[in-house]
């Protein structure tokens, strides 16, 4: 039944009703589940497109952080230009904790008669905690006194956590986890309505991820920590990945809160990096459930992990800077460490910035894993301890020949300790970075540049070793909100619905009983979503997801003309199609299916099958106001790095302000040159200055600036942690009309 | 019993899990919906009962696992010889029009649940919910006229 060409008799009627009816059905049947599984593979390459694009922008913010960080280690640039971003890199290894509660002291922080907010009254009770989350659906804001009260009041309790809490569903308590929220205040209202605020009676664990890209991370993160101060053994809390400064810069965090506390935003900031680096790292429930925040690896142990000193990793992306200890016994504050890099300086090997000689070739680093490029930082590290103590030991011993062999005892410490150190650090990145994958084993995860793919076998030998049953994380957006796999011993669970775009999937939630079977709860928080068929929500979904793909490749314009001319040997400008998929990838590595897409994405083809690739970049150009006079390929390289640029633009933004003056302005692009192996003039650089600095005072506004070239893409909330844009009924309207669905 | 690595197709080094229609990884069959998705996509119109025939040739020894090393051929062969056409516009309306006995040029939601979970290859109730919502205008009648004019999609070469 079914095979062969269907001749329209069929449905004649002197066929007999019965049989008519019965052909009939089938056919509708096979038709309509032709266009379900046509709807489910267009859903399925548009999340894909959507999660390359994710994990690409975590990849490349690491390799920047990699890349900042060996310029620090390895060059001494002149004052000025170092300045321009070792801030990032200090640590907060103070000293006594007196010293940091007068930093982050609130107490002269006044509260205006004119402010609307919630008060907050300490010590904490419970109707204040729900008065916060009232407060904050009516989009109201905390006031940065009572912020800094919070979070101080936060930073206490967590110190004294351990970094595995155990806890344990007595009598009949379930347990509600809840996965990423990454900002979406609506999610964690919806939670809230549809499974009542955390108690006595409904104790709940956040899996991190709190914050970034959203609009409301730091709301969220008041509401937390509030319930966790008035419930402490009822609220609790794991880091996840995106609890962490570095992170931050790109991500959307830190630009919420300085845009939201213009005034006190950075200290706001810098007592967060604090909070996060004491979050705990994860939570075992009944001695049975592990709950984490990315995964494992065949080397996780949670007895190793049990014993770091967690506070030591503010940003998971670097292992601790050791401590400095002089011979004067001072302690070396964050803002403090200009003698020991002054030390440093006279052993380094030395290249000046401002004429960049990498001491590797260029294309090394740019390749390596998070993990190859430590081995570098840690060495140079440790020959820079060593040289410290050295000449401070042959300074204050004179005469003595002693300093040599001091020198042995002390290299061997210092090289254990570094070791413990890397395998720590390792412990921890894993922890909060790897993905599961289908195939046994465990690899590095290349594509977000920190963490691991583990396999089924890994997840066995790892819940047997530990006597464990069941591995809860989070870290990925899966559509139905959460997703089982290693044979249901892992569960994924994602809680901000609408993630990659309005429609694109539901959240969820884990209730967990004594009886330790997990069962889910759904909800997606648009309400206009419901209204949504499949057919339309896949179709607005995937405009969008091909729209950020189309910039992608128009920002990769030169590599790709020139793997179309590899293919294109009689100069022709054209290409097969075939030829045009197989370049494509080899430019994008998004492993997508370009084949499939290509009606989507190439429409002007000739009509023997041959793309005219010059035309199809015509086709994608962007074009803006501005952009005539500014070469095309400084353009693509915007286009292409422009995460990366605001990244740097804030970094270099040391007192967030929003605004750089002409000369960092200038430092800038020279550090991106080096990054982006690429030359930049520097007439190029005072024609994009002058393009923004329209008033001619001197100083740039970096969101300016961004928007002037177009690089900002209100509707696409990948890159820019902006809250996706919310679609009225009249939208959907158009969504009928839209002859593309 | 599952193929080893070394036994895949690969274009490319696999560093990462790829999506089933990549090559380079061993199809898994996690229901006949997956290997349904792929032929689906590709232009076939199989009914339920082909797919089953089409994986029983293609499965690897009753392991659930189907390599691409016979899929390929298979799968090449069916587009070779148009094995499961596809249903033009004028015979879908056809359909439509003998299950609508009252000739009233739309179907209840009723009627159409009774044909798609009573004959021929049923739908489950899942299936039958997703196409009522996305089959039914806002007067929950369905009008197959309109419905097939807009998804029907045209052969592009």
């Amino acid at each position: 039944m079914g095979c062969g060409v269907t001749k329209s008799s069929q449905f004649h009627k002197h066929s007999g009703k019965a049989v008519t009816t019965i052909r009939a059905a089938v056919l509708i049947q096979r038709w309509y589940r032709q266009y379900v599984a046509r709807m489910e593979l267009r859903r399925r390459y548009t999340w894909h497109i959507f999660q390359s694009i994710e994990y690409s922008g975590e990849q490349a913010q690491i390799k920047l952080y990699n890349f900042l960080g060996y310029l620090m280690d390895n060059f001494t640039p002149a004052s000025n230009e170092r300045n321009l971003i070792s801030h990032i890199f200090r640590e907060n290894e103070v000293c006594r904790d007196a010293e940091w509660e007068r930093y982050f002291c609130y107490k002269n922080i006044e509260v205006p008669e004119i402010y609307s907010g919630p008060h907050l009254i300490f010590p904490l009770t419970v109707e204040q905690a729900v008065g916060l989350v009232e407060a904050f659906r009516n989009k109201k804001q905390l006031h940065s006194r009572y912020v800094l009260q919070l979070l101080l009041e936060t930073w206490r309790r967590l110190r004294v956590l351990p970094n595995i809490n155990r806890i344990s569903t007595c009598h009949s308590k379930e347990i509600t986890i809840c996965g990423d929220l990454h900002g979406q205040l609506e999610d964690l209202l919806l939670i809230f309505y549809k499974n009542g605020m955390p108690s006595l009676e409904k104790p709940y664990l956040f899996n991190g991820d709190f914050v970034d890209r959203g609009k409301d991370s730091i709301e969220i993160l008041l509401i937390l920590f509030s319930f966790m101060i008035v419930y402490p053994s009822d609220v609790y809390l794991n880091r996840g990945n995106h609890e962490d400064h570095i992170v931050n810069l790109r991500y959307g965090f830190t630009k919420e809160v300085l845009t939201k506390y213009k005034l006190h935003g950075k200290r706001i900031l810098k007592l967060l990096q604090k909070i996060f680096s004491w979050l705990p790292l994860a939570t075992v429930i009944d001695q049975k459930v592990l709950v984490l925040h990315g995964g494992i690896s065949d080397t996780t142990d949670l007895g190793v992990l049990s014993r770091v000193d967690r506070h030591n990793y503010v940003s998971a992306l670097r292992p601790p800077k050791k401590k400095h200890i002089s011979s004067t016994r001072t302690s070396i504050d964050s803002d403090m460490d200009e003698d020991v890099w002054g030390a440093n300086k006279l052993f380094q090997r030395r290249a000046s910035f401002t004429f960049p000689r990498p001491l590797v070739t260029r294309g090394g680093f740019h390749n390596r894993s998070l993990q190859d490029f430590s081995d570098r930082i840690r060495v140079v590290v440790v020959e820079d301890e060593l040289e410290v103590r050295r000449r401070r030991q042959s300074a204050f011993i004179s005469g003595n020949s002693r300093p040599e062999n001091e020198g042995t005892p002390i290299a061997s410490t210092d090289s254990v300790n570094s070791d413990n150190t890397r395998e720590e650090w390792k412990q921890i990145l894993d922890l909060l970075w790897s993905d599961p994958m289908t195939l046994d084993g465990c690899m590095p995860n290349e594509v977000r540049g920190g963490g691991c793919y583990w396999g089924p076998d890994v997840t066995e030998d790892f819940l047997n070793r530990h006597n464990l049953q069941l591995i809860i994380r989070s870290h990925e957006c899966k559509q139905e909100g959460y997703e089982f796999c290693h044979n249901r011993k892992v569960l994924t669970l994602f809680s901000a619905s609408n993630y990659y775009d309005v429609g694109s999937n539901r959240g969820a939630y884990v209730k967990l009983g004594p009886d330790l079977v997990p069962y889910m709860i759904q909800y997606q928080a648009t309400s206009m979503t419901r209204e949504l068929t499949v057919r339309q929500s896949v179709g607005r979904t995937e405009r969008s997801a091909l729209k950020v793909l189309r910039e992608q490749l128009f920002a990769h314009r030169s590599d790709l003309i020139c793997a179309f001319k590899k293919f294109d040997s009689t100069n022709a400008g054209l290409v097969s199609l075939n030829d045009w998929a197989a370049a494509v990838e080899s430019v994008m590595h998004l492993g997508l299916p370009w084949r499939m897409m290509r009606g989507q994405l190439v429409t002007c083809k000739t009509s023997d099958g041959t793309v005219d690739y010059h035309d199809w970049f015509n086709e994608l150009a962007i074009k803006g106001p501005n952009t005539d006079h500014i070469d095309q390929s400084l353009l693509e390289t915007l286009y292409r790095h422009r995460s990366t640029l605001e990244t740097i633009f804030r970094i270099v933004d040391t007192d967030n302000s929003g605004f750089i003056s002409h000369e960092d302005f200038r430092q800038t692009w020279k550090l991106l040159s080096v990054y982006l192996k690429m030359e930049i003039t520097d007439e190029a650089i005072s024609d994009l200055a002058v393009t923004i600095d329209s008033n001619q005072d001197g100083s740039i506004d970096i969101d300016e600036f961004m928007e002037a070239f177009r690089l900002t893409d209100k509707k696409s909330r990948l890159e820019r942690g902006r809250s996706m844009f919310m679609g009225t009924a009249p939208d959907l309207t158009k969504l009928e009309e839209d002859p593309s669905i | 019993m599952c193929t080893r690595r070394s036994e895949r197709l690969s274009t490319r080094s696999t560093t990462r899990p790829t999506a089933p229609w990549t090559s380079g990884e061993l199809v898994r069959r996690q229901a006949a919906q997956e290997i349904g998705t792929i032929i689906y996509s590709l232009g076939c119109f199989p009914s339920q009962k082909d797919l089953h025939d089409f994986i029983a040739k293609v499965e690897e020894d009753h392991t659930g696992y189907i390599h691409l090393d016979k899929f390929l051929p298979a799968m090449t062969k069916v587009l070779q010889e148009h094995k499961f056409p596809p249903i033009s516009e004028d015979l879908l309306l056809q359909a439509f029009e003998a299950l609508d006995k009252e000739k009233k040029d739309y179907l209840d939601p009723e009627e159409l649940t009774k044909y798609m979970t009573q004959e021929g290859e049923p739908f489950t109730q899942e299936e039958m919910e997703e196409m009522l919502t996305a089959l039914a205008d806002h007067r929950n009648q369905i009008h197959y006229k309109d419905v097939v004019s807009q998804m029907t999609i045209k052969p592009d070469k």
